[in-house]
């Protein structure tokens, strides 16, 4: 990815690195349909008249209304005028913010999905999700802001699978979140606390809420090194050396529950919900947690 | 070089590098292992956090020391290590290459080459001139010292003898040592001997001598002895250290005449004795087979016994005419006979007719006159018997060969015989002359008290000189002799008791029988016995106990025999003189073995030379080996080994699992065979198909029931038959169900099924696929059908005709469907010239029970039944469909009827002729 990214200043590139692009699109679009099928759809509109594209009710004309709101056609059936009602429909603007930063490109097993993929795969996942449904949904950045339709879709498949980013820790992007929007933050938040400090802070004055969702290898809870070893980042602007691996792991699940506590303080004073994902576990239970939280107050 | 111990060191300053390994460990011990380099992005929550001990660095002493043994390894590979390096010690002057060259090197023969060439090669490079000479065969003109070339070349020609050089031999060579200092090497064969510690102190007056013994211990066989019904031969050994066992092997010619090992039997020393026995208990037609004994496993000429006629036992049969008064045993005819014969020969009694078919060696008949089975006994003679008849009352009486020569007498005879000396006649009782050089009888002595006073009297005629082997002082024969074809006829003309002659009491009555072959001698002859007969050397022993065929051999006179110590003119083998065999062996009567004890002053080295052998590889495999040892061992130290364990874990569990193959099929137990070989079992092949298997076996309990319930054919539970491993010969009917990759039984399993076959078994082959692609190679049953039907004895086939008996073994039937219908059923085809004959309903077809039956109508899904005795797959539809299972169950029955009771139903058709003959 990083290497296409470099050569796209270049036609010769800009071809290969579109290639190469369009040759994961079809994938991820497909896994993400795929794995959003999976996902009933229980909740349809607001059971409310209102705006929206759906037919609600037929209701007797009274003075006020529009004649171009009557229905001519149930009109015609009987003696007095009908107006043709529509369900409400409340579109919420969601924004997806995927750490694309190098620490999400860790897999401790080839087999397993690195980090990065299994939360794009749920972002795009849940972008189909709230699509179907009608909300509109759009990165954290400015790149793409929340839209509705298939077209959107498309649209944030390719972002998400742009380049990665040069950092080797994700820092949250709140700037570009419309006020009163939704926002969901995947990540494995192994970077600085303070940056999702700042943007949790940012995002609260919005009137913002969302979700952070700490996507996490097996390999990172379990820490099963031993003997001399250099730990690096993997970028490698981070290292770190120890003689004997084994002697760490207490401290290492002693820090790493410190993160996630600290993390689950922040979401919550900021009304946001925080959870952990494990790449080893199944994409659907992760997808159906993502949209339950993303609906409870939608 | 330098040695230490078994060990030397080629290049030895390269060991002065082991003074590193004291700084090779602290260097070692300084360095940590190498760090992994780990891609983790957790990293950032490690930042800040120390080791806790210090220590972990350190590489662990153990894995410290296995790296410094390697590295020791490794600088003493280099180093170039010898295990048994040769010094090379260059002796000066001639050098003497002395064998003993007797039958006990024979079995170390090539390392004794070995070491000579050896010997000889060193030699030739340090320019020694060499004399090689064996003690048992000595070059007449002493040892001559040649190059060392030279004597290599003679070495092939040296070859162990069969006998043992004598003392006298050695006191010879004594006087033939040149003058002037030499080495000796004398290769021994470690047995004490006469004269040798005499030769080892003349020899050590001229130099150095080195003797060379083989640590084995030699072994011999003495002679086999003869006693009370078992046959006892001794067994020698050289050093009486601790108890030992070897096995002795009876060998001689088999009814065909092929050389094979007879009897065996186990000789055990006890501790501290230099003899053992071994007993055999054989049969007396056994026991005159043998021709030799051999210890197993040493191929020497001591080791190997031959026998001669002391061995054997002749079968002899005595038939006596004129029933003896009871209680007057010495008057009987036989009597002196029986006494004579019965310590050395088997007696058999009897008439002539009954002893004939004895097939004895001999037959002796005293003063029997008239033999009635004049025909056999002739016949019996011809085949190589040796008829010996006594003169008596009964013969003189009688007019046997009067006037005809009878063809059980040698001679004719003259009426009535003479008494001399008597108290009625004139003259003095006669003495006998002394046998003449073309008797048997020859340089036996003739005791002057044997006379004769009473005779019957041949017919003079031109052949009676000829026929004659013993004669009275006056030259009337006493007896005479005739040979008929491969056997001939004996007749003493005087009686067997002392009646006649007081022959029979002599001890030259017993020398008489003997030396006529037909009693033997249980003991030696000694020198008297032997003096004057000439012996020629049918075969001899070379020294590794083999027999060769001797051409060129001078007679032997007697007198040598008598002292069988074997030498250069009396080798070890087998003697003859006329029919009489005498074996002369290596080992002497009463020889017993010891050890060779040496004279002080004389160097005893091992046979075995041993060699260099080169340690520099074994060695630098070994540092490898603990290197790789190294390798894991730091991996695992790293924390690099954890991944592979759980892999490693479950290949060792699968090499363990591998190791332990289930047998797929369980053994069956001998019992049902048995009740098998008892009842009537259907039997199934099994095909290896579970499911398969389980529809044959229901089919078949299907069918066994419908027999028991409709026939008198009551058949035991059905079985299922591993073609492998059971035996077939016991079951009536097979049913093969083919299926495409069933596997190909065993040729044995063929041979088996072939054998089946030819005995009236019969194979139901099912293809199971309705036949649809009609035996063509479409259907892989039809294909794999073929494959397994090829080596199986199947006649000519056809589809069941019409009038088959299997139409109606039982049932009418003119289709036999299974599970299917319509699919031609194929049987042994008719024999081309059977034909239908006026007024018979059905031809006259095979005699048999066809071998094999091939279909495809599913027959066992048909017949099967669950546990509940319900159908267990459905057959067509409805009332059609259970018709159709009727039929097939009626093919069942009319398949096992035609199998138990073959072409009974064929024959009849002839019924109506037996009826009509019947009426007349």
């Amino acid at each position: 990815m990083t290497q296409n990214a470099r050569q796209s200043s270049r036609p010769a590139g800009l071809r290969r690195q579109a290639e190469a692009l369009a040759s994961v699109l079809p994938p991820l679009m497909a896994e993400a349909r795929h794995l959003a099928a999976t996902v009933q759809l229980g909740e349809h509109g607001r059971r409310l008249s209102g705006m929206g594209d759906e037919f609600w009710q037929y209701r007797a004309a009274h003075a006020g209304d529009e004649a171009r709101l009557i229905d001519w056609r149930r009109s015609g059936r009987a003696d007095s005028q009908f107006v043709r009602e529509k369900e409400w429909q409340a579109a919420q603007s969601v924004h997806l913010w995927v750490d694309d930063a190098h620490s999400m490109e860790f897999t401790g097993d080839p087999k397993r999905q690195a980090k990065a993929d299994r939360a794009r795969l749920l972002a795009l996942a849940l972008a189909v999700l709230l699509i179907r449904a009608g909300e509109r949904v759009g990165l954290a950045d400015a790149i793409a802001p929340p839209r509705s339709g298939e077209v959107q879709l498309l649209r944030l498949a390719q972002a998400l699978t742009s380049a990665a980013g040069e950092a080797d820790f994700g820092a949250p992007e709140a700037r570009a979140i419309l006020p009163g929007a939704r926002a969901v933050f995947l990540s494995d938040f192994m970077g600085d606390p303070a940056a999702v400090e700042k943007a949790l802070g940012l995002a609260a004055d919005k009137g913002v809420t969302g979700v952070l969702m700490q996507v996490l290898d097996p390999i990172e809870e379990a820490f099963p090194f031993d003997g001399r070893t250099i730990f690096e980042s993997m970028a490698g602007t981070v290292i770190h050396e120890t003689r004997k691996a084994g002697d760490l792991r207490d401290r290492y699940l002693e820090r790493l529950a410190e993160r996630k506590d600290r993390l689950s303080k922040l979401a919550q004073q900021a009304g946001w919900i925080f959870t952990t994902h494990h790449t080893g576990d199944s994409a659907q239970a992760a997808l159906l947690w993502l949209y339950g939280a993303l609906g409870k107050d939608r | 070089m330098l040695i230490l111990g078994p060990i030397g060191f080629a290049t030895p300053w390269l060991l002065w590098g082991l003074i590193v390994l004291p700084v090779l460990w602290f260097l070692l011990r300084a360095i940590p292992p190498a760090p992994i380099r780990r891609r983790f992005p957790g990293v950032a929550l490690l930042l800040g956090l120390k080791d806790d001990e210090q220590e972990a660095d350190r590489t662990p002493w153990w894995l410290l020391l296995l790296r410094m043994v390697a590295v020791a390894l490794i600088i003493a590979g280099f180093a170039g290590p010898v295990l048994n390096p040769e010094e090379k010690v260059a002796g000066e002057g001639p050098l003497l290459v002395l064998v003993d060259g007797a039958w006990a090197d024979a079995r170390d023969w090539p390392q004794r080459s070995g070491r000579i060439a050896a010997a000889l090669a060193e030699a030739g490079r340090s320019g020694r001139t060499v004399a090689l000479l064996s003690l048992s065969d000595p070059a007449p003109e002493g040892p001559v010292f040649v190059a060392a070339d030279a004597a290599l070349a003679r070495l092939p020609s040296l070859q162990p003898k069969a006998w043992e050089p004598d003392a006298e031999a050695m006191a010879a060579l004594s006087d033939q040592l040149p003058d002037g200092p030499f080495d000796t090497l004398w290769l021994s064969d470690g047995l004490a001997r006469e004269g040798r510690a005499d030769l080892a102190r003349t020899l050590a007056t001229h130099g150095k001598v080195t003797a060379i013994e083989s640590p084995r211990n030699v072994m011999a066989l003495g002679e086999a002895v003869y006693d009370s019904g078992q046959l006892g031969i001794g067994v020698l050994r050289a050093r009486n250290a601790g108890p030992a066992a070897t096995e002795v092997v009876a060998r001689g010619l088999d009814p065909a005449g092929i050389e094979r090992e007879l009897a065996r039997a186990r000789a055990e020393f006890r501790a501290d004795e230099g003899t053992a026995e071994a007993v055999f208990d054989l049969p007396p037609e056994l026991r005159n087979r043998i021709t030799r004994f051999e210890i197993v496993g040493e191929p020497t000429a001591g080791a190997v016994s031959l026998t001669d006629d002391a061995l054997k036992r002749r079968k002899v049969a005595l038939v006596a005419g004129g029933a003896g008064r009871e209680g007057l045993e010495l008057l009987s005819p036989d009597h002196f006979l029986r006494q004579a014969l019965a310590p050395t020969a088997d007696l058999i009694d009897g008439t002539v007719g009954d002893v004939v078919l004895a097939n004895p060696d001999v037959i002796i008949l005293a003063d029997v006159a008239k033999v009635a089975e004049t025909e056999a006994l002739t016949d019996w003679i011809e085949q190589g018997g040796l008829l010996v008849r006594f003169a008596g009352p009964h013969l003189a009486a009688s007019d046997v060969g009067r006037d005809t020569l009878d063809p059980l007498l040698p001679v004719r005879l003259r009426i009535g015989g003479r008494a001399v000396g008597g108290t009625m006649s004139w003259g003095e009782p006669k003495a006998l002359a002394p046998f003449p050089e073309n008797s048997p009888f020859f340089g036996l002595k003739v005791p002057d008290d044997v006379t004769v006073t009473a005779q019957i009297l041949a017919q003079p005629g031109p052949d009676l000189a000829e026929a004659t082997i013993a004669t009275l002082a006056d030259g009337t024969p006493l007896v005479t002799r005739r040979r008929v074809q491969d056997g001939q006829v004996v007749l003493f003309h005087v009686s067997a008791n002392a009646e006649w002659s007081s022959l029979a009491l002599s001890g030259l009555f017993v020398e008489m029988l003997e030396r006529l072959a037909i009693s033997s001698s249980a003991t030696r002859p000694d020198e008297g016995e032997l003096e004057g007969t000439t012996w020629v050397v049918e075969r001899v022993l070379d020294g590794f106990g083999a027999l060769q065929e001797a051409d060129d051999m001078a007679g032997i006179p007697g007198e040598r025999l008598a002292q069988p110590v074997p030498g250069p003119d009396l080798p070890p083998g087998l003697y003859a003189s006329d029919d009489r065999r005498l074996a002369v062996n290596a080992i002497v009567p009463g020889r017993a073995l010891a050890a060779a004890e040496w004279p002080a002053g004389i160097v005893v080295e091992g046979l075995a030379v041993q060699r260099e052998q080169l340690l520099k590889g074994w060695v630098l495999a070994a540092a490898l080996t603990l290197l790789l040892v190294d390798i894991l061992a730091a991996l695992a130290l790293g924390g690099r080994l954890r991944r592979a364990g759980p892999g490693l874990a479950a290949l060792a569990v699968a090499a363990v699992f591998a190791a332990a193959p289930g047998d797929a099929w369980a053994q069956t137990g001998e019992e049902d065979l048995v009740r098998a070989s008892g009842n009537v079992v259907l039997a199934y092949v099994q095909t290896g198909d579970a499911e398969v298997d389980r529809v044959s076996e229901a089919g078949l309990w299907g069918l066994s029931e419908i027999l028991f319930v409709r026939t008198s054919v009551e058949p035991v539970e059905p079985r299922g038959v591993n073609l492998e491993t059971d035996e077939l010969a016991v079951f009536t009917f097979l049913y093969w169900p083919v299926t495409p990759d069933q596997k190909t039984p065993s040729p044995q399993a063929y041979a088996k099924l072939n054998r089946y076959l030819r005995t009236g078994g019969m194979i139901l082959f099912d293809t199971r696929d309705a036949d649809v692609a009609g035996y063509g190679a479409a259907s892989p049953e039809g294909r794999r059908l073929r494959a397994l039907a090829a080596p199986l004895d199947i006649p000519p086939l056809e589809p069941v005709p019409k009038d088959h008996v299997l139409t109606r073994t039982f049932y009418l039937l003119q289709d036999f469907p299974g599970r299917f219908d319509g699919a031609p059923v194929w049987v042994e085809a008719a024999p081309a010239d059977a034909e239908q004959v006026e007024g018979m309903p059905f031809r006259n077809l095979n005699d048999n029970v066809t071998p094999v039956v091939i279909g495809g109508n599913d027959w066992a899904a048909a017949w099967a039944v669950d546990d509940n005795g319900y159908p267990m797959f459905p057959v067509g539809r409805g009332l059609g469909g259970e018709r159709q299972r009727e039929l097939a169950y009626r093919f069942g029955v009319n398949i096992i009827m035609h199998v138990l009771t073959g072409n009974y139903k064929s024959d009849q058709v002839h019924v109506p002729a037996l009826l009509e003959r019947l009426g007349q």
